[in-house]
């Protein structure tokens, strides 16, 4: 085990729910290729981690070559993997934007039935975050953005910090709205 | 707002049930068909698009891919046509969606032309977001032809002054690599302009498409991390790049130039990041740092201060990477994070058990002998709320740490012994076993506590396969131990109580007590009768066999051993020649090989035959021995000579594919040398009758003479044969000596259809090649458990000393293992064993010389910068004689 020497890869990110069911997976990883070997996969790492508890901060496991980084909150599982020479941090950084990004596209309400009721935001998240293995973007804001693909509209798009500055702006006021309605 | 927030509500009439249990009624996907889907992807092919219903379908059609269900190939194919209509909508929403299922169906090549001058306009789009993603889209489904077409655009992304432009560009510049290199070599200029661009993201994947791209040009990339280490790096993760490319660039530098024995070239650039703002980037240098070859304490020190600073975080992925990154310093320089152990010590009771148990596994490794009981006492506590996969890691800390500290075995053991009684699974009840066994082996004093801690578990063991292991063990070890009587008790209570297989297993241990102590031979002889009735078969056989056996009297405790040391690959092939009724005789056991006596009668007590005389030859050579040192014991001529000191293995003497085939083997006896030729005719049309061995001293005369030689009456086709000669050698003489042999016998042709061979032959012979004696031969590995014990009973005055230089060696650890080969003898206490980095070492070797004189062997060795490498030898022996060889074998290599 040494360290790695290359960028760092991602070999998968998964989103599964309470029972260690799929909501969203993707594999980077060409030795996973096959669903057989990912869904032993899956099985095994929900198996290991569902009895942490990991809804405060990200935590993070071994699991003979893969390091693992996972969060939970509510009914879902968020899971970052990447081969055990990569930098811990990273690998969490990822996770984070990941849960990060997904939340603020659920607008808070970071469960399994929202999730799939707006599947498409939480597989283009995992799209705009991860290409390849190659970690795209990490800020949660910017992730956001490019998922709903604000700017995209017109030409003269304002500038990113405006828009998201205006959208935090929204989000709470909407937070706020949708409270009250429950 | 999110625009594309909508919600997938149910649209099939599907009653949604509030107060339902099922989550995956819940479930807006709760009851979907692909068949369904496929149809609704129709939809795409509308006049009037839905937008929102065009998006919802991609949804379900990614979703279904996500489960499992697979498309055939015309699904794809439909689907993907279908797709390629949504380019007409202006919606951006739902062109996301559609490069998304784009890049996930992976089309086939003539569909891929069909798409791409789409993305082709897309890319050349004032819409930012539509550049970006066309431009992933297309890189991931183009093959190496499309390439040229697109490349110019690629380029002219690289530099855009939009991120996420560049940042896709980039990306799949990365990817392509690996398709067309050079393509995206020529767009060397731009990436580098690139890596200064103000956007961190930008700045990150440049970075590493320009070092992948320059990675064959050590030059180049040494100029490209030099130039990095002076600018701002703006980007985190470009910053760890840069660390990742400077500790190689170290890394090279070391291996091919040694002299520079100042500061490490970049050192004091790690050194500023491990004081940068980013715990990302901190950590990343910390870790690169105890990385380095041959990292001085000093170096060290700061990265060891930063991982103590994080083992305190908050942050459990901090605490996990830093406990990770300390453990592998644990691994070759422990003393430096002793400074670390009272804040591990707090992370044994991490909620984190990864966190955990990577703490107490380092803190195993970085302990003294002193706080060895403190910290178990702390381990107990956490052991009990784990799970049995972090509990094995626990158990092998201890084992090795047992193997440290053997004076501790006490409490390690009683540690060991306390939680095989606690609940667990089988893994982990067998790894406490393994390790108990592994303890017993390698450290005589635990045997007696080991064994009673071991009888006691299977009292109330539930695991049939652990239970007849430890039966075995009892009647291996049981009879040498101090109080063997006491063992009876637990192993007949087996028989009373268990199924039959651990009844049977019983059966066999209480044999072995009786049968070699004699003191216990009627007490055990009244238990096994009482197994004559057993119910079940084999429970019988066994107790049958060794009542007959015990009650022999003939058939002592040696009887036991030579009967049950029949070689069984012989016993099996003369038992089924005679099952198959080729032979008219009966069948006669005497005939069949023996195990050779000597290695019974093994002065340890050890009564391994496998393995133990020679631990490091492969299982096939071991047998091929064992098949010779049988034969050879087994002949008449020979058996004055003695016991066989040591059997080498075989050396072939012919060229492979030559009309004989000869091996010789080399036996060594206390005076004489045996010399084995295994011949083999591969020659179908003729027969080689009265097969001899002519051996000529060609080195070293007057230390050998011939004495006997038996010829093979005649060379069988296809199998081996032996012929052998022997030699009585000169006592106090120098042992090295040369043989010319030629191989001679007499030829006879074989008709070819009667298969008769003619009436007379003809004399020939064959020359061979040489065979060669050297010190070696007379030199056997002997393993040992306590060296010290044993190097202070030898004589002081055998001692000898010598200092010799092995010249420039690839590291230490190679030079240990040269030096251990030559000398044919055996590393003590795991000390052949070299610490990465270590800069000197001392090895600890024991060997038998012939004669049976024990031979002992310090070795130390140092490297320097330049990989030269020196060796001091101390050897003691019983002779003073023999401590002499071993310097000479040495200084002759």
């Amino acid at each position: 085990m040494g360290i790695s020497l290359e960028m760092p890869r991602m070999l998968n990110v998964l989103l599964l729910d309470a029972d260690g069911k799929r909501v969203s997976t993707k594999y980077y990883d060409p030795k996973m290729t096959s669903l057989e070997k990912q869904l032993a996969y899956e099985k095994m790492v929900f198996s290991k981690t569902r009895a942490n508890n990991a809804r405060g901060d990200a935590e993070m496991a071994l699991f003979g070559e893969h390091l693992v980084c996972y969060k939970f909150a509510a009914d879902l599982h968020f899971y970052v993997t990447a081969c055990d020479e990569e930098n811990e941090l990273i690998i969490a950084m990822v996770l984070n934007a990941f849960f990060d990004a997904v939340s603020l596209l659920l607008r808070g309400v970071v469960e399994k039935r929202t999730a799939l009721e707006n599947l498409d935001l939480v597989m283009l998240t995992i799209d705009e975050l991860v290409d390849g293995g190659i970690i795209m973007e990490t800020d949660p804001n910017v992730i956001a953005n490019r998922v709903s693909m604000r700017g995209a509209e017109g030409e003269g798009a304002p500038p990113l910090a405006e828009q998201t500055l205006s959208q935090a702006l929204n989000m709470a006021k909407e937070q706020i709205t949708r409270n009250l309605l429950r | 707002m999110v625009e594309t927030a909508h919600s997938l509500m149910p649209e099939n009439g599907k009653k949604r049930d509030e107060d339902s249990e099922d989550g995956l009624e819940l479930s807006p996907f709760w009851g979907i068909e692909k068949g369904a889907v496929l149809q609704e992807a129709r939809c795409f092919n509308d006049s009037q698009l839905d937008t929102r219903r065009c998006q919802q379908v991609i949804t379900k059609l990614l979703y279904l891919c996500n489960q499992g269900d697979s498309f055939t190939k015309t699904e794809a194919t439909e689907v993907f046509f279908a797709v390629t209509k949504l380019f007409q909508s202006k919606d951006t929403n739902l062109r996301r969606m559609v490069y998304l299922i784009i890049k996930e169906i992976c089309p086939t090549a003539d569909e891929v032309i069909i798409v791409t001058s789409s993305l082709m306009k897309d890319m050349n789009s004032k819409i930012d977001l539509y550049r970006s993603n066309a431009i992933r889209a297309l890189c991931n489904i183009t093959d190496a032809g499309l390439l040229g077409q697109i490349e110019r655009y690629l380029k002219q992304a690289v530099v855009d002054r939009n991120a996420v432009v560049a940042s896709a560009a980039l990306v799949s510049g990365t990817h392509l690599l690996k398709v067309n290199c050079e393509i995206v070599r020529r767009w060397s200029n731009e990436v580098q302009e690139a890596v200064n661009s103000k956007g961190p993201f930008v700045q990150f994947h440049a970075l590493a498409l320009l070092h992948q791209i320059r990675q064959n040009d050590r030059l180049a990339v040494s100029k490209l991390v030099t130039q990095m280490t002076r600018s701002t790096i703006r980007s985190q993760l470009a910053h760890c790049l840069v660390i990742r490319y400077v500790f190689q660039v170290i890394k090279e530098g070391s291996s091919c130039s040694g002299e520079n024995r100042g500061e490490r070239p970049f050192y004091s650039f790690l050194e500023s990041c491990l004081r940068h703002k980013s715990e990302i980037v901190m950590f990343e240098a910390a870790r690169v740092i105890t990385e380095l070859t041959d990292v001085t304490i000093q170096e060290l020190q700061p990265a060891v201060s930063v991982l103590q600073l994080f083992l305190s975080s908050s942050k459990p992925t901090l605490r996990f990477a830093s406990i990770r990154a300390l453990k592998k310093v644990a691994l070759s320089q422990p003393s430096s994070v002793t400074c670390c152990n009272m804040d591990m010590e707090g992370l044994i009771s991490d909620h984190n058990r990864s966190i955990a148990t990577l703490a107490i596994t380092t803190l195993l490794k970085t302990g003294n002998e002193s706080s060895v009981e403190r910290l178990l006492k702390q381990i107990a506590t956490f052991m009990a709320d784990i799970q049995d996969d972090f509990k094995i890691v626990v158990v092998e800390a201890i084992q090795s740490l047992c193997l440290k500290f053997p004076q501790k075995h006490r409490v390690l053991m009683n540690f060991l012994s306390s939680h095989l009684r606690e609940e667990g699974g089988f893994d982990y009840k067998n790894s406490i076993i393994q390790s108990i066994l592994c303890l017993i082996k390698e450290i005589p004093e635990a045997k007696d506590s080991g064994l009673s801690h071991l009888s006691e578990f299977i009292e109330d063991c539930e695991f049939t396969y652990l239970s007849s292991q430890i039966l075995h063990l009892l009647g291996e070890e049981g009879p040498t131990a101090s109080d063997p009587s006491k063992y009876i008790r637990y192993i007949y209570n087996r028989v009373i109580l268990e199924n039959a297989t651990i009844r049977a297993s019983a059966v066999c241990a209480l044999a072995k007590f009786g049968l070699l102590c004699p003191v216990l031979l009627p007490r055990t002889l009244l238990l096994i009768r009482r197994c004559l009735y057993d119910n079940d078969d084999e429970v019988r056989d066994r107790a049958t066999f060794f009542v007959a056996a015990m009650q022999d009297r003939t058939f002592g405790a040696d009887g036991l051993e030579s009967h049950l040391k029949y070689h069984l690959c012989a016993l099996e092939s003369s038992l089924s020649e005679y099952v198959s009724g080729s032979t008219s005789s009966s069948f006669d056991i005497s005939a069949v090989k023996c195990a050779p006596r000597e290695n019974i009668a093994d002065p340890d007590g050890v009564l391994d035959l496998e393995g133990n005389s020679h631990p490091n030859l492969d299982d096939g050579f071991d047998r091929e021995l064992q098949d010779a040192e049988r034969s050879v014991a087994s002949i008449v001529q020979f058996s004055h000579f003695g016991p066989i000191f040591k059997s080498c293995i075989a050396v072939e003497l012919t060229e492979a594919e030559t009309e004989y085939k000869v091996t010789c083997i080399k036996h060594v006896f206390k005076l004489h040398v045996v010399f084995q030729f295994k011949c083999t005719n591969t020659i179908k049309e003729q027969v080689l009758e009265n097969v001899s061995v002519a051996m000529e001293l060609l080195d070293g005369a007057g230390c050998f003479e011939e004495c006997a030689s038996i010829p093979l009456e005649s060379m069988p086709l296809g199998k081996s044969g032996s012929t052998y000669v022997a030699f009585s050698r000169v006592e106090g003489k120098r042992f090295s000596a040369k043989f010319a042999c030629t191989l001679k016998f007499t030829s006879k042709e074989v008709d070819p259809i009667s298969d008769i061979p003619e009436e007379c032959g003809y004399e020939d012979e064959y020359t061979i090649e040489d065979v060669e004696l050297s010190l070696l031969d007379f030199m056997c590995m002997t393993p040992l458990s306590n060296f010290r014990k044993a190097w202070d009973a030898l004589p002081i005055e055998t001692e000898t000393a010598n200092e010799y230089s092995l010249g420039k060696r690839e590291s230490l650890g190679e030079a240990v293992e040269t030096v251990t080969k030559v000398l044919g003898l055996q590393p003590c206490e795991g000390t052949g064993a070299v610490p990465p980095n270590a800069r000197s070492h001392t090895a600890l070797l024991s060997g038998t010389y012939v004669g049976d004189v024990a031979l002992l062997v310090r070795l130390n060795l140092g490297i320097d910068v330049s990989n030269e490498v020196a060796l001091k030898l101390t050897a003691r022996a019983e002779d003073a004689s023999v401590s002499e060889v071993a310097q000479l074998i040495v200084s002759e290599a």
